[in-house]
């Protein structure tokens, strides 16, 4: 436990040293693409758990990701206006549940509160994690994988193809997210520094929650699984639904990070569902270590970072691919193996 | 005494390999029962019949009155059977002491809500389950072996932290399969002694052992499998002088 609180104290000194060495350069903009790579990172960090401690491989995040930015996105953006009087929408509105902004040419919105827009996709994406790992989860093997494939390229398909979701434009115009007054993820200039702070204040409290986790009894018995199944299940633990609930909990993650950016960047494009991105999540995670989460922080941040920034060129998604292929050659347990435990 | 395990007409085949078939007996509680046989009679397949690991095509079993078959080995577990595995089956990438702390399982009720925010009921399992593994390990005399990984021990050290992890399951019914396997005649003698501990602290034994001066030191009583039939059942002065147990097993 000692070990884990220096390496906040080191992630913290990390945060505000890069913001001033930006600032100091004249490179502020950085903070946008580590910003939108924080929020990447959650969804690495769920797959850490999944992965290297359930020992379970989903082919799908991006998916849930999808899930949860396009749930709030649509929710956010709706036109509730013509209903305004109906006795539903004066009810919702009065308990909270609605906003009113005015549009870029100050036509007046009324949609949900992008608090209602979060929830929603958090407990959407729980539910339909829940819907298929129950029972793909009692099968023995990796056919979470299989089935959480197929689950990606159905919401890739239905986001390309759905008028409601934008088509292949994706949905724009999506309004910031107050978390409470005076503390907001958008996108406007003026609150990019706030904005890099919030997001990696975020990925640390989801760190910390993790570390504990990991370090619990439920730690140890998603490692015991991990170790030997049919040991674990003779000492008690009831691995199919501990891999259920770390299905779960690594979706309900990869949704809640998904809306997050989607308030952040103003907006979501069906390039945030294909396989591709779900197996670029995983080979961040097969690179950072399976079982680390410093490690799959680390190495999300660094590749999100370059490939936001455009150095991979044309080559982005090859890189990744390259990456996943190098590593199961090479070093099928990681190579960060640094904080194994943590 | 009372039967903490009744086994009725028990039968599984494999393909066209009948491995057990229709096999019935008790286990007294408080008792160290063995099973022995040729190799390949059936012994581990009974036995994982018995922990739920795999299902019984008919027969019934019936652990402390509760009907158990069909139930996944978890729920058999939390009824309180353990069990060593004759291929030694820890978990790797665990030290021994967190092999053993997995052992507490079940006496420890942190979830994913209470481990996430390390309320004070996941400190105080922690603490608990730390403690009691370590009495576990100290008591078999493997404590200093505590840190290191379980899987890069000696063999017979392997075995010792299999049992130690059943035992912090508090089992009612201990299923030991082969735990001489390998092991010298020293180890051999200090297991015996250790397994009748184990019963005299309330656990009923089961085991499965192919080192004979061993199985008829401790049992009380013995059951002998070949082809997955039961041939003979008794005491060890009984077994010794049965013929046909002589003649397909003792005596080859
Ligand atoms: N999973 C399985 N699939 C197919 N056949 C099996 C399986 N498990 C066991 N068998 C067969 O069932 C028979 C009984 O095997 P089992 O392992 O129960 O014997 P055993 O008495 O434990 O032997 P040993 O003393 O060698 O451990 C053998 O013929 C074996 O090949
Ligand atoms: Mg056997």
């Amino acid at each position: 436990m000692r070990r884990s609180y220096i390496h906040i104290l080191l992630y913290l000194a990390l945060i505000v040293g890069v913001d001033l060495l930006t600032h100091a350069l004249g490179k502020s903009y950085y903070l946008t693409q580590l910003t939108m790579s924080f929020y990447y990172s959650m969804v690495v960090l769920g797959l850490v758990l999944l992965m290297g401690y359930a020992g379970q491989i989903s082919l799908g995040h991006a998916g849930f990701f999808a899930i949860g930015g396009y749930s709030t996105a649509v929710l956010s953006t709706i036109n509730l206006m013509p209903y305004k009087e109906k006795p539903i929408i004066r009810l919702l509105e009065s308990m909270g549940f609605l906003l009113m902004r005015e549009d870029l040419y100050g036509a007046r919105i009324l949609s949900f509160n992008p608090w209602i827009g979060v929830i929603t996709a958090v407990v959407l994406a729980g539910v339909v994690a829940y819907l298929i790992g129950i029972p793909v989860l009692k099968l023995k093997g990796h056919y979470l994988a299989m089935a959480t494939l197929g689950f990606g390229i159905i919401v890739y398909r239905v986001v390309l193809g759905t008028p409601v979701f934008g088509e292949a434009d994706g949905i724009s115009d999506v309004p910031g997210f107050q978390i409470f007054p005076g503390l907001s993820i958008n996108g406007e200039m003026d609150t990019k520094r706030m904005n890099y702070y919030i997001a990696s204040a975020i990925v640390l409290v989801l760190l910390y929650l993790l570390m504990n986790l990991i370090n619990s009894r439920v730690g140890r018995a998603l490692r015991a699984i991990h170790g030997s199944e049919d040991a674990a299940e003779a000492v008690g633990i009831d691995t199919a639904g501990y891999k259920l609930r770390v299905f779960v909990l690594s979706a309900v993650i990869a949704a809640f990070a998904g809306a997050l950016l989607t308030h952040f960047n103003g907006g979501i494009g069906p390039g945030e569902s294909s396989v591709m991105k779900s197996v670029r999540y995983v080979a961040i995670v097969a690179a950072g270590g399976m079982a680390s989460l410093w490690g799959g922080l680390a190495t999300s941040m660094v590749l999100n970072f370059l490939s936001l920034r455009g150095y991979f060129g044309s080559y982005d998604d090859a890189v990744f691919g390259a990456v996943l292929i190098l590593i199961m050659l090479f070093a099928p347990e990681g190579i960060i193996k640094i904080g194994r435990r943590q | 005494m009372a039967a903490i395990l009744k086994v009725e007409g028990l039968s599984k085949s494999f393909g066209g390999v009948e491995a057990v078939k229709g096999v019935s007996f008790d286990v007294h509680e408080g008792s160290i029962k063995a099973l022995i046989g040729p190799n390949g009679a059936g012994k581990t397949t009974l036995f994982n019949l018995l922990s739920g690991q795999i299902r019984p095509d008919s027969g019934s079993i019936l652990f402390k009155g509760i009907p158990v078959q069909g139930l996944s080995p978890h729920r058999i577990a939390s009824l309180g059977m353990a069990r060593t595995f004759q291929q030694i089956n820890l978990f790797h990438g665990m030290t021994v002491l967190e092999n053993v702390m997995v052992g507490l399982h079940l006496h420890t009720k942190t979830g994913f809500f209470s481990g996430m925010l390390n309320l004070p009921v996941s400190r105080r399992d922690d603490r608990f389950a730390k403690e009691e593994a370590m009495r576990i390990l100290e008591d078999l005399g493997i404590s200093e072996l505590a840190y290191r990984e379980a899987t890069s021990l000696a063999y017979g050290q392997q075995r010792t932290v299999e049992l130690a992890r059943a035992l912090a399951q508090k089992p009612g019914l201990l299923l030991l399969d082969e735990p001489a396997a390998g092991l010298n005649i020293k180890e051999t003698a200090e297991l015996g002694s250790v397994i009748k501990r184990i019963r005299d602290s309330g656990i009923t034994v089961f085991i499965v052992e192919h080192d004979m001066s061993l199985v008829m030191k401790i049992s009380d009583e013995i059951m002998v499998l070949s082809y997955g039939q039961k041939i003979a059942e008794g005491t060890p002065l009984e077994i010794q002088k049965n013929e046909e147990v002589v003649k397909v097993y003792l005596g080859e």
